[in-house]
């Protein structure tokens, strides 16, 4: 890791919310709150799965980007939100509200407890066990003994709830602005653990665990809690997914989503909060856009452009982000 | 008992596909010191053109060899085309990278070949041979397996170049200093494992039929293979492929699930053996100085 990096990834762990960016924050929520003023209902439908991606990615991002853990089995966590809420709402009739903190601790118990046993494995074979999750998932989903509360292959299908207090929306927009406020929530959530003594302890894991270890960090504990917690969000993301969708199935959570998550992770950048976000929206919209260009050779354009997207930010674009401001701050000291 | 045995035969024939994609796994794991997620689709990439070839009218053997050189200049292309520009990215970028080339061949040989199935002829005729079991073709295919590991153990034990290509992979700074031109070792590296992915392919197609997403389970089953073997040891990842063929069929017996979840008790086992194991059974434990 170059010195420049270092020093980056330093200001970064500190956290200190430089000014400008309090602004684009500000900014960019002020849009979020007004556009479904401007843009059709599809689009709406759209942006708000592209938020629940980001929530998940950002589950991701705290796992490896933050822990140093590899996971290509995060769409496992994702399935168990999904389905959790599902089945709350469609077997027992809870409301959907409920669902979300529900699936969020389901997921949390389930990722501790795989944490557990990938503590001891490392790298590529860490990424190993957790594809092997992805990839056991929508084959348990289907399986006879669970068939009777997951609905087999056929998947579960659920009503879209309507806004609630008569507010004067349709229920796309309704769910548009509850999943922001999710959003708002577990992004603010998440930069105040990584600013926290935790989050540090966290950075200290991936970047040198033997110096963490020395400092007093229960390692163990730390990197089983992290698989928690980003199961947690997984989890969340997951199951405001399955509201928006209002149908969850087996094949909606094979591993070619998780890798799809893992895509968005890098392309966000993956030690970057708002990254995250980035990344939802690239896991939604460019697989859309390759189908635009050509029908036949959708896949080979989704590819070109994760290609060209890489060379252009080789660190994501949060990486991009961040050199541009470095390159901008270091052109005003000159003058 | 019968029964039992049965099944072990089938399963060392299922095996010798996984011990193939296992095998080209681990050489280019060496080379690269990464998991090229794209492996699977060069190998079914270069089955295509080895159709093409026979298609065209060539006798097997020549189309084989022939399919066998283009991958590896083709190997060695992507390496310089795409990889080299990025060789400064972190690894998670070359993670997305190969994802970005498995879509990229999969769509790709789609549309230039379709989608239909195809069959592709084997060299070792359909004799079954020890009852039904084996056939001539499962017989052959094991023992190109076995030869391509004897000739690449020869070639990164005795020769020069294959001693360099290991010192790149295990540490590039200190092989460059010794005057190893890294950038060409790891392009051959990528030229070595799609050969070997050819020949992995041309092996497997008359099992499984020739079609644009055959690989895609295999990969995954090679993968496995590869890590419970070790991924530093090609010999590990033979015996790896073979026993997990092994356990796949033999996990058909456990009552009730064992059919539906033959995959997921598969990978559950592998799971296990790399708690205990954590680098794999033959791999090394590798040492980082801090």
């Amino acid at each position: 890791m170059s010195k420049r990096d270092a020093l980056q990834r330093s200001n970064c762990a500190r956290g200190q919310l430089a000014k400008p960016q309090v602004l684009l924050t500000i900014v960019a929520l002020v849009i979020a709150v007004l556009l479904p003023l401007a843009v059709k209902n599809f689009v709406l439908f759209q942006l708000t799965l592209a938020m629940a991606y980001g929530i998940a990615i950002l589950g991701l991002s705290l796992l490896t980007g933050f822990n140093g853990q590899f996971s290509l089995g995060h769409s496992a966590f994702f399935a168990l939100g999904a389905y959790t809420a599902a089945i709350m709402m469609d077997r027992w009739g809870i409301s959907y509200i409920w669902t979300l903190p529900v699936a969020g601790i389901v997921s949390l118990v389930f990722g501790f407890l795989f944490g557990l046993p990938a503590l001891r494995l490392q790298g590529i074979y860490l990424a190993l066990a957790t594809f092997s999750l992805a990839v056991a998932t929508p084959q348990l989903l289907k399986s006879k003994p669970l068939e009777p509360l997951t609905g087999g292959v056929q998947g579960i299908v659920i009503i879209k709830p309507d806004a609630p207090f008569g507010l004067p929306l349709s229920s796309d927009q309704w769910l548009y602005y509850l999943t922001l406020a999710v959003v708002v929530v577990m992004f603010t959530c998440a930069a105040n653990l990584i600013n926290s003594r935790t989050g540090r302890a966290l950075i200290a894991i991936r970047d040198n665990p033997i110096a963490a270890r020395a400092m007093g960090v229960d390692i163990s504990l730390y990197k089983a809690l992290t698989f928690g917690v980003s199961a947690f969000y997984t989890g969340i993301a997951g199951a405001l997914g399955a509201i928006v969708i209002q149908f969850v199935a087996p094949d909606s959570f094979t591993f070619a989503f998780a890798i799809a998550l893992f895509v968005g992770l890098v392309v966000g950048g993956v030690d970057s909060i708002a990254g995250a976000l980035f990344g939802g929206l690239f896991v939604l919209f460019v697989p859309n856009i390759a189908e635009q260009v050509s029908k036949g050779l959708a896949g080979a354009v989704y590819g070109v452009i994760m290609i060209l997207a890489i060379y252009v930010m080789p660190s994501g674009a949060a990486g991009l982000v961040r050199l541009v401001v470095s390159k901008v701050a270091r052109i005003r000291a000159t003058k | 008992m019968e029964l039992v045995l049965s099944q072990i035969l089938a399963g060392l024939s299922t095996g010798g596909i996984y011990a193939c994609m296992a095998l080209a796994i681990v050489m280019i794991y060496q080379a690269i010191d990464h998991l090229n997620f794209a492996q699977g689709e060069m190998a079914m990439f270069s089955t295509f053109i080895a159709w093409q070839l026979l298609h065209w009218g060539l006798p097997y053997w020549l189309a084989f060899f022939l399919t066998i050189g283009i991958s590896f200049v083709g190997g060695v292309l992507i390496e310089r085309i795409v990889f080299k520009p990025l060789k400064n990215a972190p690894v998670l970028s070359h993670i997305v990278v190969f994802i970005a080339l498995f879509a990229i061949l999969n769509s790709g040989a789609g549309f230039i070949w379709d989608f239909t199935i195809k069959s592709f002829p084997t060299p070792f005729g359909t004799t079954p041979l020890f009852g039904t079991l084996i056939s001539s073709h499962d017989a052959g295919m094991i023992s190109v397996t076995i030869i391509v590991l004897l000739l690449l153990y020869a070639f990164f034990r005795y020769t020069r170049v294959g001693l360099a290509m290991r010192a790149t992979a295990a540490n590039p700074e200190s092989a460059r200093l010794v005057g190893i031109r890294v950038g060409w070792m790891i392009a051959l590296g990528w030229g070595m494992a799609a050969a070997i992915g050819a020949v992995a392919g041309m092996m497997i197609a008359p099992v499984v039929f020739l079609e644009p997403n055959m690989m895609i389970s295999i990969l995954l089953y090679g993968f496995a293979g590869a890590v419970v073997g070790g991924l530093t040891s090609p010999f590990g990842a033979v015996i790896g492929g073979f026993s997990i063929g092994i356990i796949e069929n033999l996990s058909g017996f456990i009552p009730y699930v064992g059919r539906e979840l033959k995959l997921t008790i598969a990978l559950a086992l592998i799971v296990a053996v790399l708690t205990v194991r954590p680098s794999g059974l033959f791999g090394r434990v590798i040492v980082t100085r801090v």
